[in-house]
């Protein structure tokens, strides 16, 4: 049976280098057959703002094709693709009064809305818990 | 036409989701525009002078990172175009970077010049 | 005995609070509990061996193992000659190994 791995995150995308930490790490363990339940928490509800749009670089003179921005919303959207390749399970809540104050309820497909109760209830049954905090 | 020191600190601040550094690409953005500028690096941020830098190879799901940020690379391109770049010394020597590993393009200073450096600024904007 | 994973993400130059992680690693282990201390990021830049002053070579002295993400070493142009060599270099799926590893008590800093 596969393992079960929570991942609380807080950090906003853009920020810091922690976003892209948190990524990798459910990269690396959806790859490993490991289910994944990721709590956003505060500004990590921001990472799946449908509304991100990649840019330009007027610095580098690149287009917004060339640059090929990333933004984190298709990250996130592609770890979702990987579990189902991979067929495990990724479980994304959005904190509801996170996402609330931030008005950033418009989000890709694949999350969904949740708080505590469901952070429990995750903590309860995983295999680990990893709680990334913002600083 | 003010003249303006970036001083910059806090590297790899949010730079493989940005594909730049935010504050290098600001100075670089404010010089292309008429600015008058120069960086200095302190504190962790002397690492942007490492030559072999190299943030290539991230992959999250499906997509990777494929223009990642080379900051020598890009510090270089401002030197290029007339913002002088300064490397605080003792900072590098106090996190054991080799000086043999710096781009040898950027001037390395002492923190007991930076009164001296600072006087030639109108603004010094620390980062 | 219990299995601990402190994952730094931090550096001494920047933060002096950093020394409590390391400290925090040093006591467990000195009490015989099992301790990973996982460099990442700009924690990676405590990994140099020439150092002035660096706080994890107490840490280094004792019975705590020392990993560092090698992209986080990679990224930051940290070449294997300039790394303490009790440091050892360690992809993100062996930090997620040790993550899973049964009954590991997780902590971030």
């Amino acid at each position: 049976m596969a393992k079960t791995l929570t991942i609380s995150i807080m950090e906003p995308p853009y920020e810091s280098a922690t976003s892209t930490t948190s990524l990798r790490i459910i990269d690396a363990a959806l790859r490993k057959g490991i289910n994944v339940n990721v709590f956003a928490y505060e500004g990590a509800v921001s990472l799946t703002i449908k509304d991100q749009q990649p840019h330009p670089n007027p610095v580098h003179g690149t287009s917004v094709e060339e640059e090929k921005h990333p933004t984190t919303k298709f990250f996130v959207a592609s770890l979702f693709e990987l579990a189902k390749e991979k067929g495990v399970k990724l479980d994304w809540v959005n904190c509801g009064f996170c996402v609330d104050e931030r008005g950033a309820g418009n989000w890709i497909e694949g999350p969904r809305r949740g708080g505590p109760p469901q952070l429990h209830e995750w903590v309860q049954e995983s295999d680990a818990t990893l709680v990334i905090p913002t600083k | 036409m003010k003249k303006i020191l970036c001083v910059v600190e806090t590297p790899y601040r949010g730079t493989l989701e940005e594909q730049d550094d935010a504050t290098l690409w600001l100075t670089h953005s404010l010089k292309n525009a008429g600015s008058n500028m120069g960086v200095l690096l302190r504190g962790n941020a002397v690492n942007y002078a490492v030559a072999s830098q190299d943030p290539a190879g991230v992959v999250i799901g499906k997509l990777s990172i494929e223009h990642p940020v080379y900051p020598q690379k890009n510090l270089l391109k401002m030197k290029q175009a007339g913002i002088p770049v300064h490397v605080i010394r003792e900072d590098v020597e106090e996190r054991g970077i080799p000086l043999e590993s710096l781009v040898k393009d950027f001037e390395l200073i002492s923190g007991s010049e930076l009164p001296n450096l600072f006087s030639q600024y109108d603004q010094v904007w620390h980062w | 005995m219990a299995n601990y994973l402190l994952i730094e993400s931090r550096d001494p130059f920047e933060a002096r609070d950093v020394s409590y992680f390391y400290g925090l690693a040093a006591d467990l282990a000195a009490q015989g509990d099992k301790v990973t201390l996982f460099l990442v990021q700009n924690g990676a830049l405590a990994s140099r061996k020439d150092a002035k002053g660096n706080p994890l070579g107490t840490v280094l002295k004792g019975k705590v193992e020392v990993l560092v993400d090698s992209f986080s070493l990679k990224e930051r142009g940290i070449q294997d000659a300039e790394r303490h060599p009790s440091v050892k270099p360690a992809d993100i799926d062996a930090l997620v190994d040790h993550i899973m590893a049964n009954g590991t008590k997780v902590l971030w800093h």
